[in-house]
C-alpha cells in the first residue's frame, strides 16, 4: 500500500486520486486471499485428520481397515478404489477423448464442429449428480444383465484376468464407477486436446499434406509429437477429475471396506466413503477425523496431479 | 520387399510398381481405419449425451406436475412437490454467485492489470487454478470445519460460503483472460485524458470485457447450481419449508441424492423430475453463456 502511494508522487496527486491505491490495494488483496483460501483449507483437512493421524500413525495409510464399531480405520481400501477405478476410467476414456478431438480439428466439416463441439462441452456440464443416478437406472442393469456375465464366461480359465473379471454380477463395483467416470472425464480431456490440437501452426500441417501425407499421418507425424507434452497436461486434468468425483461414484460403486482383485467386486474411493459415511460420523469423533485425514491424502494426491497438469499444459494453452 | 532390397538401391514406389501399391494400400487403409473409428469415437460421445437427455426427459416428464412447483418435498405417499428444495437452491445458488463474483471479478483484475508476472501474481494464478479442478468434496469438508462446526450447526449460509468458493476461481479465469485481451490503445486513450488506473479499468476495461466476465459467471452459476457434495457438509438439506440462512436449508441436488436412493416410487420420481430440472436449467445457462460471448463476435 505504502509503495502504491509513494509512486502516485505529488501529495497534491495522492489527495486528488486515493482510487488507485485503494483500488489496488483490493486487487491485490484479493489475490492473497485466494492463496490464504488454499492454505487454510490444506490446513483445515489436516488439522481435521490430525486426531486420526496420532493414532493410526503411518500405518494409516496401509491398513485396509475400516471397522467403525471398534474405531479402527485404515486409508488402504478407498486409496485402492480412488486409484483403480481413476486410473480405468483414463485408459478407456483416453482414446475415445483423442477420437472425438481427432474427428473435430482433422475430419469434420466445417459446419459440424461448432455444435458437435457445443455437445461435448455440455456433456461436461452435465452435473454429476446426473451421472450418478443415470450410471445407477441405466449402467447397472446393462452390466449386470449383459456385460458382466459375458466378460466373466469370455475371461473364464485365463490366468489373472479370470480374477480380475470375476464375482457375482450385481452391476454395482468399480467396473461400473470406472465407467461412468470414463462417461465423465471424456469430454474434459476431449476438450483441452482439441483446443491443444488448434495450435498446431497451419503451415506445418499444410507442409505435410503436402508431400502426400494422409490425415492420420500428419497426425502422428507433426500433430502429436508438437503437442505431446500439452496432451498428457490434458489428460492429467482428467485424472484430476476423476480421482475427486463423488456423487457420480457414490451411486456406483456398491460401498464395501474390502480390497479384492475382481473389477466387478464392490469397493469404496476416498470421495465415496466421505460421502456415504458423513452422516454417522459425529462431531469430534475419530471416524469424523479419519474422513478428514482421508480428504487431506486426496487433496495432496489430487494437488500433485493438477500441478503437474498445469505446468505441462500452461506454455502451450491458457488453460 | 526383399525382390526390391537385392537390387541394392532404396525400395521406393519410384523402383517398385507392386511396393508402391502395397505401401500405398496400406497407408490408405491405415487411414481410413482410424477416421472410422474417430467417427465411431464422436458418435459414442452424442449417443451418451443423448442417452442421457433421453433417460431423464423419459422419467422425468412423467412426474412434472405443477405440485412439484406448488408444494414442499412430504413424506412418501403423500403428494409431496420439491418447492423448498427449488427455492433453496435459487437462494444459495444466487448468494453463493453474489459472494464470489467480486472476489474472483479482483483477484483475475489483480492477474490481469497489476501482478501480471510477478511472483506473487504467479502464485495466486497457479493456486486459483488448481482450486478450479479441486474436488469440490474437499471444499465441503473445508467449509464444514470452518462454519458448521465451530458455530454449532449446519446453514444455507454455510452452502453458499461452499459456492461462492467455487465460483472464485471460474470468474478469476475468465476475467484475467478477457481483460489480457483488451487492445492497449483503448486503455492508453483513457489513459491519455487523463483518468486514473482504477477509473480505466472499472470505465473502460470492465466495459469492453464485459461479455467475457458475464459469459465467466453465467459459467459458474451453472456449474454451482448442480453441485452436491458441498453442500452435503454444509446447507446439509431439510425436508421442510425454510428459507432461513442460520437453518439447514433443502437443495435440488441434494433433495435428489436422498429421494434417489429411497425405496420410495414417489419418491425416486420426483427424484428423476428434479434432475430434469437441473440439468436442462444448468444446459440452458450453458448454451446462454456461449451466445453471450459469441454475441460480441
Amino acid at each position: 500500500m505504502q509503495q502504491a502511494v509513494a509512486l502516485t508522487g505529488s501529495s497534491v496527486a495522492r489527495r486528488s486520486r486515493p482510487g488507485d491505491p485503494i483500488f489496488a490495494g483490493i486487487a491485490r488483496a484479493s489475490g492473497v486471499f485466494v492463496l490464504l483460501l488454499m492454505g487454510s483449507l490444506i490446513l483445515s483437512l489436516f488439522i481435521g485428520g490430525l486426531q486420526a493421524f496420532r493414532r493410526f500413525g503411518a500405518s494409516f495409510l496401509v491398513s485396509t481397515t475400516w471397522d467403525p464399531v471398534h474405531e479402527v480405520f485404515g486409508a488402504a481400501v478407498s486409496v485402492y478404489g480412488t486409484v483403480t477405478t481413476s486410473v480405468l476410467a483414463l485408459i478407456l476414456a483416453v482414446p475415445i477423448a483423442f477420437g472425438i478431438a481427432f474427428f473435430l480439428t482433422e475430419l469434420a466439416p466445417a459446419w459440424m464442429r461448432r455444435p458437435v463441439g457445443v455437445a461435448v462441452e455440455l456433456l461436461a456440464a452435465v452435473p454429476s449428480i446426473i451421472y450418478g443416478m443415470w450410471g445407477f437406472f441405466v449402467i447397472v442393469p446393462i452390466m449386470s444383465q449383459y456385460v458382466e456375465p459375458t466378460l466373466i464366461d469370455t475371461f473364464d480359465g485365463i490366468p489373472v484376468l479370470e480374477d480380475m473379471f470375476a464375482g457375482p454380477p450385481f452391476g454395482t463395483g468399480l467396473f461400473t464407477a470406472a465407467l461412468v467416470l470414463t462417461v465423465m472425464v471424456v469430454p474434459f480431456i476431449a476438450a483441452t486436446m482439441r483446443d491443444v490440437f488448434e495450435t498446431v501452426p497451419p503451415v506445418f500441417k499444410e507442409s505435410a499434406y503436402g508431400v502426400g501425407c494422409t490425415t492420420w499421418e500428419v497426425m502422428r507425424s507433426i500433430v502429436i509429437p508438437y503437442t505431446r507434452v500439452s496432451v498428457v497436461g490434458g489428460i492429467m486434468l482428467g485424472l484430476g477429475r476423476a480421482l475427486g468425483e463423488t456423487m457420480a461414484v457414490t451411486f456406483v460403486i456398491g460401498n464395501s471396506d474390502h480390497i479384492t482383485a475382481n473389477l466387478f467386486g464392490s469397493g469404496n474411493t476416498i470421495a465415496s466413503i466421505v460421502a456415504l459415511e458423513f452422516p454417522e460420523s459425529p462431531a469430534g469423533s475419530l471416524k469424523l477425523s479419519s474422513l478428514l485425514a482421508l480428504g487431506f491424502i486426496l487433496f495432496v494426491i489430487s494437488f500433485i496431479v493438477l500441478a503437474i497438469s498445469r505446468t505441462l499444459l500452461r506454455p502451450r494453452l491458457k488453460v | 520387399m526383399s525382390a526390391s532390397m537385392t537390387s541394392g538401391s532404396v525400395p521406393g514406389p519410384a523402383k517398385d510398381l507392386k511396393v508402391a501399391r502395397a505401401l500405398g494400400t496400406r497407408r490408405h487403409l491405415t487411414n481410413t481405419v482410424v477416421k472410422a473409428l474417430c467417427i465411431a469415437a464422436t458418435v459414442l460421445g452424442l449417443v451418451l449425451l443423448g442417452s442421457i437427455l433421453f433417460t431423464l426427459i423419459w422419467r422425468g416428464a412423467a412426474g412434472l406436475s405443477l405440485t412439484v412447483f406448488t408444494h414442499t418435498t412430504k413424506p412418501p405417499g403423500s403428494n409431496g412437490g420439491l418447492l423448498n428444495a427449488i427455492v433453496g437452491t435459487l437462494i444459495q445458488t444466487a448468494a453463493g454467485t453474489v459472494i464470489g463474483t467480486p472476489i474472483g471479478l479482483m483477484v483475475g483484475t489483480y492477474l490481469a492489470e497489476y501482478g501480471r508476472n510477478s511472483p506473487l501474481a504467479n502464485a495466486v494464478r497457479f493456486v486459483s487454478d488448481v482450486l478450479l479442478s479441486a474436488p469440490s468434496i474437499l471444499i465441503g469438508l473445508f467449509v464444514y470445519e470452518i462454519a458448521v462446526e465451530p458455530f454449532g450447526g449446519f446453514s444455507g449460509i454455510a452452502g453458499c460460503i461452499a459456492l461462492a468458493i467455487i465460483v472464485i476461481p471460474i470468474v478469476v479465469r475468465t476475467t484475467e483472460d478477457m481483460l489480457r485481451l483488451i487492445t492497449p490503445a483503448l486503455r492508453e486513450a483513457a489513459i491519455g485524458l487523463g483518468a486514473p488506473k482504477w477509473k480505466v479499468i472499472v470505465l473502460i476495461c470492465y466495459r469492453a470485457a464485459m461479455d467475457g466476465i458475464v459469459t465467466g459467471v453465467l459459467l459458474a452459476i451453472a456449474r454451482i447450481a448442480g453441485e452436491t457434495a458441498p453442500l452435503l457438509f454444509t446447507s446439509l438439506g431439510n425436508l421442510n419449508w425454510s428459507v432461513s440462512l442460520k437453518q439447514p436449508m433443502a437443495s435440488l441436488p441434494v433433495t435428489i441424492y436422498q429421494y434417489a436412493g429411497s425405496a420410495f416410487d414417489d419418491w425416486v420420481q420426483l427424484a428423476w423430475v428434479g434432475a430434469l430440472l437441473i440439468t436442462f436449467g444448468v444446459l440452458a445457462i450453458n448454451i446462454a453463456a456461449r451466445l453471450v460471448l459469441s454475441r460480441g463476435k
